[in-house]
């Protein structure tokens, strides 16, 4: 599959038709989702009409936009109206939102094609896509293993080369980290960077929608067409969104970069995935950058914080899943009754777990020592993350501890999972953006990610880093470029 | 001392309106316990006069303009309720006794 920038240029320039590049998406994914299950739906037939109406625009002089004809692939916690979208719950199963998300309709005023939903944690809670009412999600890579999560529909899609575009959402890592893990690029926006309207929440000071794409350039293109301020999200940005794509290929001469040292040298990330990172730190070294060692102390703190606040905003809200207005009902004589059962036969485990410990952490007795102290402990994360920015523009890390996992293997103890997000959490509680970008494999020859971080609002420096990393990245090995169809090596 | 007990998750259990075997009980009282153990760390730090941080970007009040503007049809609104009556939500009894 072609990068998402070289299909609108061919679609832009009539060089291509829309259709033909829709029509080879669909059949890719009709040809590998029964063995990935990376869509929940397939939305062949509205895909084919958009990519025709595309069509009807170039042949009539007009310019359908940035990403004209190019399939996405779009999670499914995203709101589509007329589209089922389940957030891969029996919950919502059925459930067609009214209205599209933001970002939705803003890819398709950039030209982009939707081509389905895909699968992901029940609610995006989990690191692997196991947590699906609807069945796991393969890694293209090796189908005994997991994709990573929560947004491993969108990742693995993008990765076995059905789409060169996926949107998912990331509250502590669900993008970066099954990037890492198919060996795709993954971009956690600042926070407030892309309207959350219509992105069903799980933990709203947390929850960031951005692309998963094949490389840097199409990762930012894509943030170009759904950044910018929306008056139907109170917590959206009001700042014009800079430039993201001139000037990516500027290099990063003179820039200052630290090894972010507790999150290198954090308790289970494995000697492969740290040889990488550190291999990551010499290429942009050798780009012209001034790395040195940079600590940022409370982020050691991060996962504790985070599996005490992300609950307790998901306990919040999905209280709204009471078989009142959307989705399951169970039948019970009491209106308690009928609340009771329908959440009981509608959630997962894992979601069950979640709302237990957020319920619990905002209950009489215990809010101040767990809620209050996680929220002062994010105000720590914050101050040690802007002392490090006094000295450095860019920080890099590890993004996931190890390359991907056996499927079962960790589903039995939840804190084992948890301890996956390790390295993602610290930008979300910040509301920093980051990528991850391929670099190389592991020693099982499954893909590394390497993550930038940077501080509020600096995609435009952070995506300079990622197109170094990129260029740099062994070839041949872990990352999708340079890959045939499908995500076949050539 | 187990930092949670299965009596602490049956409650939070009811306060969530789920409900709950005595198999899961038993199985999420072990798992919510060594989740809040692992939070054990931050329960040490000395940090009373740190600020709480509620949202990472310093937007304040946002409003719009107060002009009327179209919103949601209400059929719309009512078309994926499991229950509707008169145009409203309809829901089983909620006092007294089931008719």
């Amino acid at each position: 599959m072609s990068t998402a920038r070289e299909i609108a240029e061919a679609v832009r320039s009539g060089g291509r038709s829309a259709r033909e590049v829709v029509d080879e998406s669909l059949a890719a994914i009709a040809a590998r989702n029964g063995e990935l299950n990376a869509f929940l739906t397939v939305t062949a037939d509205d895909a084919r009409a958009a990519a025709d109406d595309i069509d009807r625009r170039v042949a009539a002089g007009e310019d359908p936009g940035p990403l004209a004809g190019v399939p996405v692939a779009l999670k499914d916690n995203l709101c589509t109206r007329g589209i089922p979208t389940t957030c891969s719950s029996r919950i919502l199963e059925g459930w067609q939102p009214p209205y599209d998300a933001t970002v939705v309709a803003r890819l398709a005023a950039a030209g982009a094609v939707a081509v389905g939903k895909t699968n992901l944690d029940e609610f995006a809670m989990g690191s692997s896509t196991e947590n699906s009412a609807f069945g796991s999600t393969r890694n293209p890579h090796d189908p005994a293993k997991v994709p990573g999560g929560s947004s491993g529909g969108s990742t693995a899609a993008v990765a076995a080369g059905l789409c060169p575009v996926g949107l998912g959402s990331d509250t502590g890592g669900s993008i970066r980290q099954p990037a890492a893990l198919c060996g795709a690029v993954g971009l956690k926006p600042t926070y407030g960077r892309v309207s959350r309207f219509g992105l069903v929440a799980f933990a709203s000071s947390l929850d960031q929608i951005g692309p998963i794409t094949a490389t840097v350039a199409d990762a930012a293109t894509v943030l170009e067409a759904i950044a910018g301020h929306d008056p139907l999200d109170s917590t959206s940005i009001p700042e014009p969104v800079p430039d993201l794509v001139e000037g990516l290929d500027q290099g990063i001469e003179g820039l200052r970069i630290g090894v972010l040292r507790e999150l290198l040298d954090a308790d289970g990330v494995a000697s492969d995935v740290k040889a990488r990172t550190t291999e990551a730190i010499d290429a942009l070294d050798a780009a012209g950058a001034k790395v040195e060692e940079a600590s940022v102390p409370a982020t050691v703190y991060g996962l504790s914080a985070y599996y005490v606040i992300a609950p307790a905003e998901a306990s919040s809200n999905l209280a709204r899943y009471d078989g009142v207005r959307y989705g399951l009902r169970v039948d019970a004589p009491t209106s308690a009754e009928m609340n009771e059962a329908t959440r009981t036969d509608g959630f997962g485990p894992e979601v069950k777990r979640r709302i237990m410990l957020g319920t619990y952490a905002l209950s009489a007795g215990y809010y101040d020592a767990y809620y209050g102290k996680a929220q002062k402990v994010r105000t720590l994360i914050i101050r040690d993350f802007d002392a490090a920015y006094d000295t450095f523009d860019l920080l890099v890390a590890p993004t996931s501890p190890t390359t991907a996992f056996d499927l079962g293997a960790k589903t039995a103890d939840p804190l084992t999972m948890y301890l996956n997000d390790v390295c993602t959490i610290p930008s979300n509680l910040a509301g920093h953006p980051a990528i991850s970008v391929p670099f190389g494999t592991g020693d099982d020859g499954l893909p590394v990610g390497v993550q930038v971080l940077a501080p509020a609002l600096a995609e435009p420096t952070m995506l300079r880093a990622a197109a170094v990393l990129e260029a740099a990245a062994p070839r041949g090995a872990g990352g999708l470029r340079g890959r045939g169809p499908q995500g076949t090596a050539p | 001392m187990p930092r949670i007990s299965r009596d602490d998750v049956a409650h939070v259990a009811h306060l969530a309106r789920l409900r709950l075997s005595d198999e899961e009980l038993e199985r999420f009282t072990d798992q919510l316990g060594a989740v809040l153990e692992h939070a054990a760390d931050i329960e040490a730090l000395d940090i009373d006069d740190v600020p709480p941080t509620s949202h990472p970007y310093p937007l304040a009040n946002v409003m719009r303009d107060d002009e009327v503007r179209p919103s949601l049809d209400r059929d719309e609104a009512l078309a994926a309720a499991p229950d509707v009556e008169d145009h409203r939500f309809k829901v089983p009894p909620v006092l007294g006794e089931p008719p």
